[in-house]
C-alpha cells in the first residue's frame, strides 16, 4: 500500500469525527506551543544577559578587596584587609600578557554647571577604560595617561550627562563642580544604552586619584584586567595571585573573570531553558495519553471495518500501519498547530511588550515536534497492535 | 476448483465443545452455483468463512486449485482472500466515511494500484452497477439495495473467482433483493463460482446445487439438472 493511501485513509477518518480530532489534536498543540514559548523566553533571557554582560568587554578578570570566606573572627575587630591601592594596580599592569590595568572606584555625587545640578554616579577610573571596557569616546578625548597623583581635573562625561547639563552649547573645554571641585570637560562619551537596567550614558568618568579623595577612601573598589587575548586564564590569573600575595602578605582580595561569569551565567540560562522544555514536554505527554484514548476507542468502534478491511485481503501490518499512521497525522496535525500558535503568541508578545526578550529556539522547537509525532505514534502502537491481531471471523460478527 | 476434505471446527463454549463444522468434505467446481442452507447454528457461515480462509479448520485439509491452503500463514491468507475471494455480507459493510467510489476503491488501496488506474476501475465498476452518478454519495445517503450492490462491485473489483455471500438479501426488501439476485446470477453465469448462505428457501431453490446443513454436517447435497 502506498504512504499517500495510508495518509488519505487516516485523513477521511480524522475529519468524519472532528470535534474529536480537534480536541484530541489541541492536547498535543498546547504542548507544542509550550515548548515553543517557553523555550523562546528562556532562550530570549539568554540571549539578553550574554549581551548585556559582554559589553563590558572580554577577556577581563577583576580583583576586589576582601575575600569571600567565612572567618572565625569577625573582621570589624581584627580587619586584615589591606586597601587595593593605584600601586596594587600599576604592578600588576607589569606582569606578562596584561594589556591594561584600571584602577575603579564609584560612588554618586553632585554635578553642577551653572545653575543645574545633577547627582550622578562617579566613576574614578584611569585612561585604559576605552581599551578594557568596550567604551568609545564620541567627541573630544579621554582621560591622558598622566602619573596618578599629578593628575589633572579633567572630566569625560556620558551622553545622559551632556543632554542634561549641556542641552544647547557644546561640552568640550566647558568647566563642572563636582563635589565641589571644579573640572574641565574633555570628552563625551559615545551613547551606549542601558545595561542590566542601568544608564551606562548617566557616568562621568575622573581621574581615579582624585576620585578616591573625593571620597575621603584609600582603597578601590576594584582593578580591572585585561590580557591578550588567547593566553592561558588560569595562568594569568595565578600570576595576579602570586603578585598580590607577596605586595600583601595575605590573600585578601577576590579575582572573578569575566569569561567564568558569562560561562557560568550561560550555563545557568542554559539549564533554565532545557528545565522549562521539560516543563512543555509533560504536557506534550498528556497529549499522548489523549491520543492513546481516543486510538483505543476508534479501535473498538471499528472492529467491524478491521474484519471488512481483513477480508479484502489486507495484512496485519496494513492494519497496524492504518491506526499508525492516524495516529501520527493526529499528532503531527496538533504539533504543527502547536508550532504556528507558539509563533504567532510569541510574536504578539513581542508586540505587547516590546522589551521582553524573546528568541525561538529551533533545536527545541524541531525536538519538539518529533517528540510529538514518536509519542503519537507510540501511543497508537497499542491500539493498532490489538486492531491487527483481531481475528477476521471474530471482527466481522461483533456489534 | 475447491476440495475440502474431512473439515472440523469445534469451538469451546465454557466446558462445552460446539463442533460447528463435523468432518465435513465437499467438491466445488469453477462456476458452481451454489446455496447453503440451515438452521441458525448449523454451521452454514461457519462453513462458507472456511471457504473464505478468514476462519481456519481444527483439522482436514483444504485444497484450492489444487493447493493446500491450511498451512498458509496469516499474511499469505491475507494475499489469497484478495486475490480469489470476494466476500459479500448481510449488513453490506461499507466503511461510513469513505464514498461509493471511496469503498470500491479500497481493494485497490490494499494492493498498491497507482490512483489513476484506481479511478478508470472504480468509474468503470460504478457503471456497471448503475451507480455512476452516485460516486460521491456516502454510504447513508444510499438505499439498501445501492449498498449492496456497491459491496458487490467492491467485492468483484479485482474479479476473483469465487464470490461468497452470507445471506445477501437479508436486510434488503423483496425489489431490492431481487435486483441484487440478479446481479449475483448474472456474475456466475460470466463464469464466477458463487456460494450463498441463506435463510430464504426462495433463493437457496434458485441455485444450481443445493446443500443443506444441520449440526455441522451436510445432510443432503442436490444439484438439479437444469439450470433455472
Amino acid at each position: 500500500m502506498r504512504i499517500t493511501d495510508y495518509s488519505l485513509l487516516a485523513l477521511s477518518s480524522l475529519k468524519y469525527s472532528r470535534l474529536r480530532t480537534y480536541l484530541t489534536a489541541l492536547g498535543i498543540a498546547v504542548g507544542i506551543a509550550a515548548v515553543v514559548l517557553l523555550t523562546a523566553l528562556g532562550g530570549g533571557a539568554q540571549h539578553y544577559m550574554m549581551g548585556q554582560f559582554s559589553q563590558f568587554g572580554a577577556n577581563i578578570i577583576s580583583v576586589a578587596p576582601g575575600k569571600t570566606t567565612t572567618a572565625g573572627i569577625s573582621g570589624a575587630i581584627l580587619s586584615n584587609v589591606r586597601p587595593l591601592t593605584i600601586e596594587d594596580a600599576e604592578s600588576l599592569h607589569r606582569l606578562p600578557n596584561i594589556i591594561t590595568s584600571v584602577p575603579a572606584i564609584q560612588g554618586n555625587l553632585p554635578i553642577e554647571r551653572g545653575n543645574r545640578t545633577r547627582w550622578t554616579s562617579v566613576l574614578g577610573i584611569n585612561h585604559e577604560v576605552p581599551d578594557t571596557w568596550a567604551m568609545e569616546v564620541g567627541q573630544g578625548r579621554f582621560l591622558p595617561n598622566e602619573p596618578a597623583e599629578q593628575a589633572r581635573n579633567f572630566v569625560v562625561i556620558g551622553d545622559t550627562i551632556r543632554r542634561e547639563l549641556f542641552p544647547y552649547t557644546k561640552p568640550l573645554g566647558e568647566f563642572l563642580r563636582i563635589g565641589g571641585e571644579r573640572y574641565r570637560v574633555i570628552g563625551v562619551m559615545k551613547k551606549k544604552g542601558q545595561v542590566l537596567g542601568l544608564d551606562m550614558d548617566d557616568i562621568v568618568y575622573i581621574p581615579v586619584y582624585r576620585a578616591l579623595s573625593l571620597y575621603n577612601r584609600d582603597s578601590l573598589m576594584e582593578i580591572d584586567l585585561r590580557y591578550t587575548e588567547g593566553y592561558d586564564e588560569a595562568q594569568i590569573i595565578n600570576n595576579i595571585k602570586q603578585r598580590l600575595i607577596e605586595r600583601h602578605g595575605s590573600e585578601d582580595f577576590t579575582i572573578t573573570s569575566q569569561d567564568d561569569i558569562i560561562g557560568t551565567l550561560g550555563s545557568i540560562l542554559g539549564i533554565l531553558t532545557a528545565v522549562v522544555a521539560g516543563l512543555g514536554s509533560i504536557s506534550l505527554l498528556v497529549g499522548g495519553v489523549g491520543i492513546f484514548t481516543i486510538m483505543s476507542i476508534a479501535v473498538n468502534e471499528r472492529i467491524k471495518e478491521i474484519g471488512l478491511l481483513r477480508a479484502l485481503g489486507a495484512s496485519r501490518r496494513q492494519v497496524t500501519l492504518l491506526f499508525l499512521f492516524e495516529a501520527a497525522v493526529l499528532s503531527g496535525l496538533g504539533g504543527i498547530f502547536g508550532m504556528l500558535s507558539g509563533f504567532g503568541i510569541a510574536w504578539l508578545l513581542h508586540y505587547v511588550i516590546p522589551a521582553l526578550p524573546i528568541n525561538i529556539q529551533w533545536d527545541y522547537v524541531i525536538m519538539a515536534e518529533i517528540i510529538a509525532i514518536v509519542t503519537g505514534m507510540i501511543a497508537g502502537l497499542v491500539p493498532a497492535r490489538r486492531a491487527a491481531v483481531m481475528e477476521p471471523v471474530d471482527a466481522l460478527r461483533s456489534e | 476448483m475447491i476440495k475440502l476434505q474431512d473439515i472440523c471446527r469445534f469451538f469451546k463454549v465454557g466446558d462445552e465443545t460446539v463442533h460447528a463444522l463435523d468432518k465435513v468434505t465437499l467438491d466445488i467446481s469453477r462456476g458452481d452455483y451454489i446455496s447453503i442452507m440451515g438452521a441458525s447454528g448449523s454451521g452454514k457461515s461457519t462453513l462458507l468463512n472456511m471457504l473464505g480462509l478468514l476462519d481456519m479448520p481444527n483439522s482436514g485439509s483444504y485444497q484450492f486449485e489444487g493447493k493446500e491452503l491450511t498451512t498458509l500463514s496469516e499474511e499469505k491468507r491475507a494475499t489469497f482472500r484478495r486475490e480469489n475471494v470476494g466476500f459479500i455480507f448481510q449488513s453490506f459493510h461499507l466503511i461510513p466515511r469513505l464514498t461509493a467510489a471511496g469503498n470500491l476503491e479500497l481493494p485497490l488501496m490494499l494492493m498498491g494500484m497507482a490512483p489513476k488506474e484506481r479511478h478508470t476501475k472504480v468509474k468503470d465498476a460504478l457503471a456497471n452497477i448503475g451507480l455512476a452518478d452516485r460516486a460521491n454519495h456516502l454510504p447513508k445517503q444510499l438505499s439498501g439495495g445501492q449498498q449492496q450492490r456497491v459491496a458487490i462491485a467492491r467485492a468483484m473489483i479485482l474479479k476473483p473467482p469465487l464470490l461468497l455471500a452470507d445471506e445477501p438479501t437479508g436486510n434488503l426488501d423483496t425489489h431490492s433483493g431481487n435486483d441484487v439476485i440478479k446481479i449475483l446470477e448474472e456474475l456466475n453465469a460470466s463464469g464466477i463460482t458463487l456460494i450463498v448462505v441463506t435463510h430464504d428457501l426462495e433463493l437457496g431453490e434458485r441455485a444450481t446445487r443445493k446443500i443443506k446443513m444441520l449440526d455441522g454436517k451436510i445432510i443432503e447435497d442436490v444439484t438439479s439438472e437444469k439450470p433455472i
